[in-house]
């Protein structure tokens, strides 16, 4: 059996998995408190559904990351990689799948907020945008390191 | 209600009543409806913001109306109304009074029940002529039955409602517990605390004695019952006195004005309390300081248009105004 590339894959489905279903979450959470401010007003859909997507972006970084280990590891092209080497990918992975999972839910409350602000102040859509958007720098912060570390396995391994 | 997809979040709640409390009435408002001519023209001020309706001019239903559309929206936003029973209560315990006095003086008059409790006032009033209080929730059955049974014996309504009085406040602080958020449960502990003052300062004024007040008070979190029946025996200053030392500490002064003057410093430190709700993106907190100013909103408008209609002026009417939430 060939473990390293268990572990890589495992990595990989972490990373998209767990960002994904933090974005689900964020997304859905935002998404109730959309829903309920384009009850009162339809005229603010635009506004809250851009604010209801921002903790969205943690399921496409989850799906980038899983997707260049596939790329690397023999499923969609490169190599099976060593038991050291898949155990690498699988630790490279964790940033994003930990960072994504927690920030999506955290972006998501966030934004909930956000839409009351702009539900009660539609003209400071501005500034409710700021607020969710500071959650994402910690999403793209894992996402760095994450990637910065697939790409920087030596291939001496 | 105990299924798992229900949103107790209440996310979406909060978010649609972010945009109803924009239509909330503001202090420049109120300023406002003191400062019209006439009566009509402050009706007309309030129909034109929305309130009551085009076809009545008739203030009791207007104020009825703006109670209905308040309670028809608070049950449209939330998955479950009975979270909000801390505000609902009152009316099933007055309802349960006035059957209790209809059933025992042999005559009814349908206009005295009140709308939007917790149960409909038709089975309480069923509940107390049949004498069937089982069909009552527990908190209301067993005062029900004692307190007709007192009813009957000594003939003495007051007795009746404070025993009544009693329960209800001990149901709604009950409730405001039972709902495990710290904003409802303050609200719950207040309200208790504060009717408990009210009872005390009257039964000093008229010299009832220490069984009279352990049948009268309730238990409150934030006030000791039995200090303040041992101030209420020795007399208005021990009252002050005791008070200095609590929450209500701010209210000796207003207490010494008029029993409206301490309501109305009750209700602004439950506004106070407020504040913090408007930052609350989760939770039955900002629904409930939603009803609370709705309430309040209310009964500023019923005295400004009672002042106005008995001609009183607009200092005096400035002075009972509640705080406004926004």
């Amino acid at each position: 059996m060939e473990l390293g590339l268990f572990l890589a894959v495992l990595g990989a489905g972490l990373a998209a998995g767990f960002a994904g279903a933090g974005s689900a979450i964020g997304v859905g959470i935002a998404g109730r408190s959309a829903a309920g401010v384009v009850t009162q007003e339809p005229s603010m859909f635009s506004k809250v559904l851009i604010l209801q997507l921002l903790p969205g972006t943690q399921g496409i970084y989850g799906l980038l990351i899983g997707f260049i280990v596939l790329s690397q590891v023999g499923i969609l092209g490169g190599e099976i990689p060593s038991l050291s080497k898949g155990l690498i990918y699988f630790a490279a992975c964790m940033p994003m799948a930990i960072g994504g999972f927690l920030s999506g839910i955290s972006q998501g409350q966030c934004s909930s907020s956000a839409i009351g602000l702009v539900a009660k102040r539609p003209d400071q859509f501005g500034k409710a945008m700021i607020f969710p958007a500071m959650v994402e720098t910690y999403a793209i912060l894992a996402l760095l390191i994450s990637i910065l570390s697939i790409f920087g396995i030596p291939a001496s391994i | 209600m105990t299924n798992t997809y229900v949103d107790k979040s209440y996310a979406y709640a909060v978010a649609r009543l972010r945009h109803a409390e924009l239509k909330l009435l503001d202090g420049a408002f109120m300023e406002q409806l003191i400062s019209a001519k006439t009566t009509e023209d402050a009706v007309r001020i309030l129909k034109d913001r929305g309130w009551g309706s085009e076809d009545s001019d008739d203030l009791d239903e207007m104020f009825r109306q703006e109670t209905e559309k308040l309670w028809n929206y608070v049950d449209e936003i939330v998955p479950d109304l009975n979270v909000f029973n801390v505000f609902r209560l009152q009316n099933d315990f007055n309802n349960l009074k006035a059957a209790l006095k209809a059933s025992v003086m042999d005559t009814d008059y349908p206009g005295i029940y009140a709308e939007n409790g917790t149960l409909p006032a038709e089975m309480i009033r069923n509940a107390v002529s049949t004498r069937s209080y089982k069909t009552l929730p527990v908190s209301m059955s067993e005062i029900a039955e004692k307190a007709h049974e007192v009813f009957l014996r000594t003939g003495d309504g007051q007795l009746c409602d404070i025993m009544v009085d009693k329960a209800c406040l001990e149901a709604i602080r009950e409730a405001g517990l039972e709902t495990g958020d710290s904003f409802i449960g303050e609200y719950a502990e207040l309200k208790t605390a504060a009717s408990d003052i009210k009872i005390a300062i009257r039964a000093c004024l008229t010299g009832k004695d220490r069984d009279f007040l352990n049948m009268a008070l309730a238990e409150s979190g934030i006030l000791s019952v039995g200090g303040l029946t041992s101030a209420a025996l020795s007399g208005e200053d021990a009252i002050g006195a005791f008070l200095a030392s609590t929450d209500f500490a701010g209210a000796v002064q207003e207490l010494k004005k008029s029993p409206a003057a301490f309501e109305r410093w009750c209700d602004n430190l439950i506004t106070d309390r407020m504040e913090s709700m408007h930052y609350e993106a989760f939770g039955p907190g900002p629904i409930a300081a939603y009803i609370i100013a709705r309430e309040n909103e209310i009964k500023s408008v019923r005295i400004i248009l009672a002042g106005k209609q008995n001609g009183f002026p607009a200092e005096m009417l400035r002075e009972r105004v509640r705080d406004t939430y926004v």
